[in-house]
């Protein structure tokens, strides 16, 4: 299921043509017409509810009076609304240096996973090495080791790292690079690059074009969708890191929204608390109502993967 | 699983011819030097493959290794390490929270199971075949994946409130039930977790799904109204049969993650009430870190060891049991 295939594929039914599993002769079948429809319509309703609920919920809760929250937490604004409960957050929470530094968390593991990733990838699936086919084994072997049970191992080596010495705790270095080590990233790129035409490589190595040139002018222009959703895979991961930013990052000036959050509660009014909350899910929220049709094909697309 | 596996013939077929200066036909007939090896374009090709090699090697080939060796030494950052054996494991293996954790992390993921895999599949299956608006569709399912996961917990931690105002218990008046405890019992609080993680996790196993099924060849279907098949004949016989596959990597994969929850007992719970929502995943956090008295790096790593052992054998096993009918 490579990437190219996988979109040839989604070409072959169009919305508009409902060749699968209801025929035309089905939807003009009664049953079928309004069982079916029937079934849509309650599960559009299902979903609003339930996948938009609980966002929409928190929008009207962040500036809604904390008591009102507390006492009629359904209720919509019965006595007005409160927005000082935003301005409160940048204020008196510091919601502002916790989302920039959620930011900077962000961006610097995207810059550091797109260079592993490209780099890696263009060595493994264009130069190939003869040595490549190791390399290959064991990245692949990574992807069975799930990142949470080397939790220890990576934390103590970021307090103490061998050879280069000193410590690594409270320094974003020891997010983005551990956060590179991804594998998933490097198998979904050289899946994408080995189906590039290798033609166009041949014929620019005879025209003179150098292994740079080759990955700069050629392979990365040619690899925007597959960059796309490698990059929104990355940010959203990054943003929605938890336990990895809290074992490193002691410093709370230094921490990202989500590793706050819960310290902040205790000490914060409801109100201002579930402003902060919406905050720190507003950006990728607006992000995937952007860029929606992209991140879902990439997740189709990861899955696709998988299989 | 077999196809991300790069040496299925399949793959082999598709990938290019190697795109290296050296002359193939010279390879391995001479000695080659380093000076001949740089030559024929070795070391830029290196220095391509350096940043994944530095990075891997740092932070994924050594941290495994150092994980095997400290399961069997006794770690505690200042004097060096010292080599106990199988110390670790039995410590481990008689710590009364042991199988009260694993016990734990088995309800959550068959709960997870229950809850979360049928429920994508029936959603996916009812979107694609919406005409007019499916990306409205698949755009609510996700939505959840979109929310921070500490965002989440909290904002369900509040609805979870157990008092007649809270969210939920509030909307349970409405239809006449009175309030639960939720996260606050013993009984409640892992099916309240496993609630809020299905919430947060369906949706992109919906979308999963969603692609699977555009890929169904659409023959199939009317070879199958041809013959007189009805809807549910054509799930049954069509539908499920080409996505197989699908399913049983998401079956798998679901368990897998499931195994590894710790995000929400850590913040809804604390593993609380009395031991209730304690994990695998709890467990090895408080040894290396949650405890007051000193960290245990040994038995942390020890447990870590174990689930992927674990899990290793688990899915060895899976696969080898489905083989014949993923494939056949």
């Amino acid at each position: 299921m490579s990437a190219l295939q996988f979109r040839s594929k989604r070409g072959q039914r169009s919305e508009e043509t409902p060749q699968g599993l209801v025929s035309f002769t089905d939807w003009n079948r009664r049953s079928v017409k309004y069982g079916l429809g029937t079934a849509q319509a309650a599960l559009l309703v299902l979903l609003v509810v339930v996948g938009l609920g609980p966002v929409l919920w928190l929008a009207k809760a962040a500036i809604t009076p904390t008591q009102d929250t507390l006492i009629h937490p359904m209720a919509v604004f019965p006595h007005g609304t409160a927005w000082s409960n935003v301005s409160d957050a940048w204020s008196q929470v510091d919601i502002g240096l916790y989302l920039w530094n959620t930011i900077a968390i962000a961006f610097g593991s995207w810059v550091c996973q797109i260079i592993v990733a490209t780099t890696g990838a263009y060595a493994l699936s264009v130069l190939r090495p003869k040595w490549g086919n190791l390399i290959m084994a064991a990245l692949l072997t990574t992807l069975f080791v799930p990142t949470v049970v080397l939790l220890v191992p990576l934390y103590i080596e970021i307090v103490h790292p061998p050879l280069i010495g000193g410590t690594y705790v409270d320094s974003y270095w020891a997010i983005w690079l551990p956060e590179a080590a991804s594998a998933f990233n490097v198998v979904l790129m050289k899946r994408f690059f080995d189906n590039l035409p290798h033609e166009i490589f041949e014929a620019a190595r005879i025209d003179g074009c150098g292994k740079v040139r080759l990955f700069l002018s050629i392979v990365l222009p040619m690899s925007k969708p597959i960059l796309a959703v490698v990059s929104i895979f990355v940010v959203l991961a990054s943003w929605k890191d938890f336990l990895w930013p809290l074992l490193v990052l002691t410093d709370t000036s230094l921490q990202p929204l989500s590793v706050r959050l819960p310290a902040i509660q205790g000490q914060t009014e409801l109100g201002v608390f579930l402003a902060a909350m919406l905050i720190a899910c507003l950006v990728p929220i607006i992000g995937f109502l952007f860029l929606q049709r992209r991140v879902l094909r990439g997740t189709g697309l990861s899955g696709a993967l998988k299989g | 699983m077999s196809t991300i596996n790069p040496t299925t013939p399949n793959l082999e077929q598709t990938e290019p011819a190697p795109l290296t200066r050296a002359p193939s036909a010279g390879r391995g007939r001479f000695r080659r030097t380093p000076l001949t090896w740089a030559r024929h374009g070795g070391l830029s090709t290196l220095l391509f493959l350096l940043p994944l090699l530095l990075v891997f090697g740092a932070f994924s080939w050594y941290p495994i290794v150092r994980l095997v060796l400290m399961a069997f030494q006794h770690t505690n950052l200042v004097q060096p390490a010292t080599w106990v054996g199988f110390q670790n494991f039995s410590e481990v293996i008689h710590d009364p929270l042991f199988p009260i954790a694993v016990k734990n992390t088995a309800e959550f993921a068959g709960l997870a199971l229950v809850f979360g895999y049928p429920v994508p599949l029936a959603v996916a299956v009812l979107i694609s075949e919406v005409r007019k608006r499916r990306g409205l569709y698949s755009a609510l399912a996700y939505l959840p994946v979109v929310v921070p996961p500490v965002v989440a917990v909290l904002l369900w931690k509040f609805f979870y409130d157990a008092g007649p105002s809270g969210v939920f218990n509030t909307m349970l008046h409405w239809v006449g039930i009175g309030p639960q405890p939720w996260i606050q019992s013993e009984n409640t609080a892992m099916p309240s977790l496993v609630l809020e993680s299905t919430w947060a996790n369906a949706g992109g196993t919906v979308i999963i799904y969603l692609a699977a099924l555009t890929g169904v060849n659409a023959e199939l279907y009317e070879a199958a109204s041809v013959d007189g098949a009805g809807l549910w004949k054509k799930i049954a016989h069509v539908t499920l049969p080409q996505m197989r596959t699908i399913l049983l990597v998401t079956l798998i994969l679901q368990i897998i993650g499931t195994a590894q929850v710790f995000l929400e007992p850590y913040l809804f719970t604390s593993g609380g009430p009395d031991n209730a929502t304690i994990t695998v995943l709890l467990l090895i956090y408080n040894y290396a870190f949650g405890n007051s008295l000193g960290a245990s790096y040994g038995e942390a790593a020890a447990l870590s060891l174990m689930l992927v052992a674990f899990l290793a054998l688990f899915s060895l096993i899976y696969l080898r049991a489905t083989r014949s009918w993923s494939t056949g």
